[in-house]
């Protein structure tokens, strides 16, 4: 039980560990679910290692613009307006508050 | 008293939980914290697309759950892109990354070791090690076994030795790569196709392409042969159909309702049920199910291959408390089983756990895509892209109508855009 031996510190840290439920959800943002539908080729949090464009902190109203020109296929690509068509403004507007918010690095 | 957690206590309950963890695995008994230390803890089997990424994403939008993670190798070896090792574009090097991030950066804890059995009723994990891992929440993501069972001719470890699968990226990629290059000029590479469902459609076709473009820069006089158990290419046929035509006229041939009965290791011989075919290199696809440790734990629900989900979090419709990810899954309609999906399939389950772990519904309105790229020559690439949604009625994952399609053509861009995708989502699962 040595092991164990961490003094005060640990009995404090146990407490509020017993305090509290054994699990928090974080980053509980409301866009966080669906925005993990584009982190795979975006990077995690919108952050893209190269190749493609980082989300991460963009202007909201930029991303929406974006989203909604693939969607009407105003704005030329490759995969994004086949993409875009399968999500509604709402959820394009959900999509963009959470990149937005996201650090850029 | 239910309010996100301070940083500061936070960080100290991490650590409070690894010293627990430390103690647990010295085999300590009887510590009055770890039932609740227990009740936060999920253990996932497998490190591919679907396991790893639904592990650290465990890790990235919650505190509090302790996360390990069993993979029998040592590093990720990716599946997508691996056919690029037949031509000679891409090494197995490229295709492998660390799992160390997955432990350093998000506190996953990475055993290499291999799930041997599940008591679903006391909720423990066995590992080949001897260790036992108890659960709250199990992530069965173990992928495929290739099913031999039907080709008695590749019962023996020498013909399997002779005639390869390469479907599972590794020793056999580099092994059937080297048989392609040893071949002499005017030989033929036979590729056999299972019936569907089987992981990756477009990869038996892909894989025909990029044999083909090798023996066209090197070996003009040499054929592939795409002998298709199915009615039809599976996955981009037009476009496949397309590339075959325009990219290696009179070099690859398509034979579809092909089903192989059985192979002669010894003359690589393909036996379909009305013809045999002879090849200089023989490639058997064989049929696949969902690997033996989700047959051990009773999640197999249908056909006996595959593990029938609730798609609100991929919990198992047979076994409580046990999720099942990526290929293994009984697909919904028009979900492929692809890398890409898996990892969606992951994060959505992810987010289910978290939910559940803290007594909450799980999210009614799940929405996964899916990008699949394929490459028909050294540079070029297309794409087929689905959007899905939920279906509360059905109860299923269904395609957003007038969502998803496919490239017009194969080109350069796009295999950079194919590049990237494996970059970003090998780090989206590892980094």
């Amino acid at each position: 039980m040595t092991g164990l031996c961490c003094g005060r510190r640990a009995a404090m840290v146990a407490m509020l560990w017993l305090a509290v439920p054994a699990a928090f959800a974080v980053d509980e943002h409301p866009g966080r679910s669906l925005a993990a539908n584009c982190t795979g080729c975006h990077g995690t949090q919108g952050r893209s290692t190269g190749g493609m464009p980082s989300l991460a902190g963009l202007d909201r109203s930029y991303i929406l613009n974006a989203l909604e020109e693939f969607k009407s296929g105003a704005r030329a690509a490759t995969v994004m307006q086949q993409h875009a068509k399968g999500y509604t403004e709402a959820q394009f507007a959900l999509m963009a508050d959470y990149f937005a918010a996201q650090k850029a690095r | 008293m239910l309010r996100r957690e301070r940083p500061t206590q936070a960080r100290g309950r991490r650590k409070f939980l690894r010293l627990l963890g430390g103690v647990a695995a010295a085999g300590a008994a009887g510590i009055g914290f770890q039932a609740q230390a227990a009740s936060g803890r999920v253990v996932v089997i497998g490190g591919g697309f679907g396991g790893a990424t639904a592990a650290k994403y465990i890790r990235l939008w919650s505190t509090g759950i302790e996360v390990t993670l069993v993979e029998r190798d040592a590093e990720f070896v990716s599946c997508p892109l691996s056919n690029r090792i037949l031509a000679g574009t891409t090494t197995l090097a490229d295709l492998t990354r660390s799992y160390d991030q997955l432990s350093g950066r998000h506190g996953v804890a990475v055993l290499r070791d291999e799930a041997t059995d599940i008591d679903v009723e006391k909720q423990i994990v066995t590992l080949a090690s001897g260790r036992k891992l108890p659960y709250d929440r199990l992530i069965v993501s173990a992928g495929l076994d290739l099913d031999y069972s039907g080709i008695p001719g590749l019962k023996s470890a020498a013909a399997r030795e002779r005639v390869l699968h390469a479907w599972k990226a590794g020793p056999q990629t580099v092994a059937l790569r080297q048989q392609i290059e040893a071949m002499p000029d005017g030989g033929v590479f036979a590729v056999t196709v299972p019936v569907a469902p089987y992981r990756c459609p477009p990869g038996p076709y892909e894989r025909a392409c990029q044999v083909a473009w090798y023996f066209k820069l090197n070996k003009p006089k040499s054929k592939v042969l795409i002998l298709d158990a199915n009615q039809k290419v599976a996955s981009k046929g037009a476009l496949f159909q397309q590339a075959w035509d325009e990219l290696y006229p009179g070099l690859v041939e398509y034979v579809p309702n092909s089903e192989l009965a059985d192979v002669d290791a010894a003359s690589l011989t393909a036996k379909l049920l009305f013809d045999d075919v002879k090849a200089d290199v023989l490639n058997v696809i064989p049929p696949m199910k969902a690997a033996a440790i989700a047959e051990r734990a009773g999640l197999i629900t249908a056909n006996h291959k595959w593990c029938g989900v609730d798609f609100l979090s991929y919990e198992s419709l047979a076994q409580k408390n046990v999720h099942v990810l990526g290929d293994a899954v009984l697909a919904a309609p028009l979900m492929p089983k692809s890398g890409h999906m898996a990892n969606q399939h992951a994060k959505v389950c992810a987010a289910a756990i978290i939910a559940l772990l803290r007594g909450d519904t799980v999210n009614q309105h799940p929405m996964i895509n899916n990008t699949c790229y394929s490459f028909v020559s050294g540079a070029d690439a297309m794409h087929i892209a689905s959007v899905h949604r939920y279906d509360p009625e059905k109860k299923t994952m269904l395609p957003v109508p007038d969502s998803g399609g496919l490239s017009v053509a194969p080109n350069e861009l796009e295999g950079r855009y194919a590049e990237a995708w494996a970059r970003n989502i090998w780090a989206d699962m590892l980094g």
